[in-house]
């Protein structure tokens, strides 16, 4: 809990604010909606743990989710079976993250290359087979995003046990293990038995998976494929990362930190929006958030930083 | 050490809580004066352009705020951060949120906003679109308040040419893209004029495009003017090409009353905003073009707004009702509005409008 503080505090500190700014801002069920808005983000942000504690990076989760979904609400809208075509949008997600994995390791590439070109790719075929026009789905799969179950909508939901489960393995398997250590120094890794490309091609499938799964739930949500969504999405999933905590250098992954970086973001854009912040001073306070984030983490880790190479996955 | 580092965080929780617990203050002034106010007098109005720092979206919210105080709005504009398909979404909802009570859109996308709206206007929310319209996807809004009835731009802009030229010569056209929509629907409209008798003497000799790019309108103005030395009118219905256009004319002198001007001079014409236009009118190099002015769609949405509020106007087509000071209107098919006119910009003109 100590290392996710920062994004916690800051997150009351919004709260606060946030209520003092507009007294239509604390209320569950808006801030529930519109945590819902950005899920998607937020759970492709849990999965680029992997990817950035390898240390690598990929760029074309935001394509990939476009790409996905186009492709996904092309077969609901050929009568296959609703499930049928979920599942498979969600395998052509892992698909595309996969082909990532293996051109960056089967040409020794770096992922941020690879990755800015199949962000291109991945949008200009979604593009390409759907033009300037949208594609609609089946009504009654519609509105995922306003179910609620205990207090909480569907996707958060998925977001919180992702947390729970990604968590899990980064910190207790040995694939997490080897993620961590394929991020600290692959030689090292590489020599101590680790199969180095191996976890970078998981990794990379995991993301892509993930970002099929938030295809599916963008689908649901806005009810229509368009091949303009979700642009510079992924910024907006590196930022979380890197405010949760995850050093983008990789060797380190705090899902936890994701999840409250998450919060804490859609907190701070949901408050400022509710107080009819133009949105110039919008881009503003965010920047400076993550100025904040970075000094705050600046002060943490100079102390115990020469711990770090020996504790694993614990920096602070 | 170990115990002031949890020190700190937990003094910043409990002032963070007591900043909220402080006596909150209402973000809404002229309700906490009288709070049951927002029933009766003013209705609460939010306009949502496409993006911020747009000077034809002020000069739509020019519009509202000039009658504002008359048709009883308490008026706001919030834009979202990018121009993006989805980027309004969250505007929308946060300011549904606020309590607005009509909400007009200048839709960035016509169907990714589908579900968001649904959801506003099952709250009561009211929603225009402005300007910008949810083509074929009509039934997620209550009414369209368009600029003008577009099939006028091509009678009107070669009405406009032809008066300057005596309605004689040959005559060009140089547009944006050659795929886009609003272009080639104004050039059909503009041929079909052509063929009328009255301008039988003045001859489409060519369509070039310059893709809305300086560079390359300045280049297709450039080849036409060699291509066609006799050219007597050029019309260029959009500014970043009529703008490149004017400083083309300026160059060669060919202009009516120039060095180099034959049989009369080179007439250019054309829709273009004041602002870009503004050299080229008080450089004479252009004398007369045309566009809407913005400022009639937010007195014409920010009325219906509080009246479709208000249930004192059903918006269903067919429906007939009065601007003040603005005239009759009516809601046509697919619940579109048309706010006003092409207004024709010279340099007597031209310093009223500021957009």
């Amino acid at each position: 809990m100590k290392r996710n503080l920062t994004p916690i505090i800051l997150g009351f500190l919004v709260l606060a604010i946030g209520s003092r700014l507009s007294t239509h801002f604390l209320e569950w069920a808006y801030l529930r909606d519109s945590m819902t808005l950005v899920a998607e983000l937020g759970l492709i942000a849990l999965a680029m743990n992997f990817v950035i504690a390898t240390g690598q990076i990929d760029l074309s989760v935001g394509s990939n989710m476009v790409l996905t979904a186009c492709l996904t609400a092309k077969l609901l809208n050929a009568n296959i079976p609703p499930p049928v075509a979920m599942a498979f949008g969600v395998a052509i997600g892992a698909v595309l993250g996969y082909v990532n994995g293996f051109l960056i390791t089967f040409f020794q590439a770096p992922s941020f290359l690879i990755t800015v070109a199949t962000l291109a790719i991945f949008r200009g075929a979604a593009k390409a087979m759907l033009g300037p026009s949208s594609l609609k789905i089946p009504a009654d799969l519609v509105g995922v995003d306003t179910l609620t179950l205990a207090g909480l909508t569907v996707p958060l939901w998925i977001l919180v046990v992702l947390t729970l489960a990604f968590s899990f393995v980064i910190n207790c398997t040995v694939l997490g293990r080897q993620v961590i250590a394929v991020g600290s120094n692959p030689r090292n890794a590489l020599y101590s038995g680790v199969p180095v490309d191996r976890t970078i091609r998981i990794a990379f499938t995991l993301t892509g998976l993930i970002s099929g799964v938030a295809a599916a739930l963008m689908l649901s949500r806005l009810g229509l494929a368009r091949p303009d969504l979700a642009n510079g999405a992924e910024l907006d999933i590196i930022t979380i990362v890197v405010v949760g905590g995850t050093l983008i250098q990789g060797g380190y992954a705090n899902v936890f930190g994701s999840l409250f970086a998450f919060i804490l973001i859609a907190l701070l854009r949901t408050a400022m929006g509710v107080a009819s912040i133009t949105a110039e001073y919008q881009m503003t306070i965010i920047g400076a958030l993550l100025i904040c984030v970075v000094l705050a983490k600046r002060i943490n880790i100079r102390i115990p930083s020469q711990k770090r190479a020996t504790s694993g996955n614990k920096p602070s | 050490m170990k115990s002031n580092s949890i020190k700190l965080p937990l003094a910043l929780i409990a002032l963070s809580i007591a900043i909220g617990c402080g006596s909150t203050k209402n973000d809404t002034p002229t309700s906490s004066t009288s709070p049951s106010a927002s029933a009766g007098t003013k209705t609460k109005l939010v306009f949502i352009p496409k993006s911020a720092g747009n000077p034809y979206f002020a000069q739509v919210e020019s519009g509202f705020k000039s009658t504002a105080d008359q048709f009883g709005i308490e008026f706001s504009s919030q834009a979202p951060s990018s121009a993006d398909a989805t980027s309004q979404i969250s505007v929308i909802k946060d300011q549904a949120q606020r309590g607005e009570e009509v909400i007009v859109l200048a839709a960035n996308s016509p169907d990714a906003l589908n579900e968001t709206l649904d959801q506003v206007t099952a709250k009561g929310v009211v929603v225009i679109t402005a300007d910008a319209d949810l083509t074929g996807n009509e039934s997620h809004r209550s009414v369209g308040v368009l600029p003008i009835d577009f099939t006028t731009v091509g009678p009107e802009q070669v009405e406009l040419l032809g008066s300057q030229i005596n309605y004689e010569g040959e005559i060009a056209i140089l547009s944006a893209t050659s795929d886009a929509p609003n272009q080639n629907a104004w050039i059909e409209g503009m041929k079909k004029t052509l063929a009328e008798s009255k301008y039988a003497k003045m001859k489409l000799v060519e369509i070039v495009y310059g893709d809305d790019e300086p560079q390359k309108s300045t280049t297709e103005c450039e080849a036409l003017l060699t291509k066609h030395p006799n050219l007597r009118g050029l019309i260029v219905p959009t500014s970043v090409g009529l703008a490149a256009c004017a400083q083309v004319l300026s160059q060669k002198e060919v202009a009516p009353g120039a060095k180099n001007a034959k049989n009369g001079g080179l007439v250019l014409t054309g829709l273009g905003t004041p602002n870009e236009l503004r050299k080229a009118v008080q450089s004479g190099m252009v004398a007369k073009f045309q566009l809407w002015d913005p400022a009639d769609i937010g007195i014409v949405a920010g009325y219906l707004g509080t009246q479709i509020k208000a249930k004192k106007l059903e918006a269903k087509v067919g429906t007939k009702f009065e601007v003040p000071g603005k005239g009759s209107f009516e809601i046509k098919d697919k619940n579109i509005v048309i706010a006003g006119k092409l207004v024709t910009f010279t340099k007597d003109n031209i310093e009223q409008y500021k957009f």
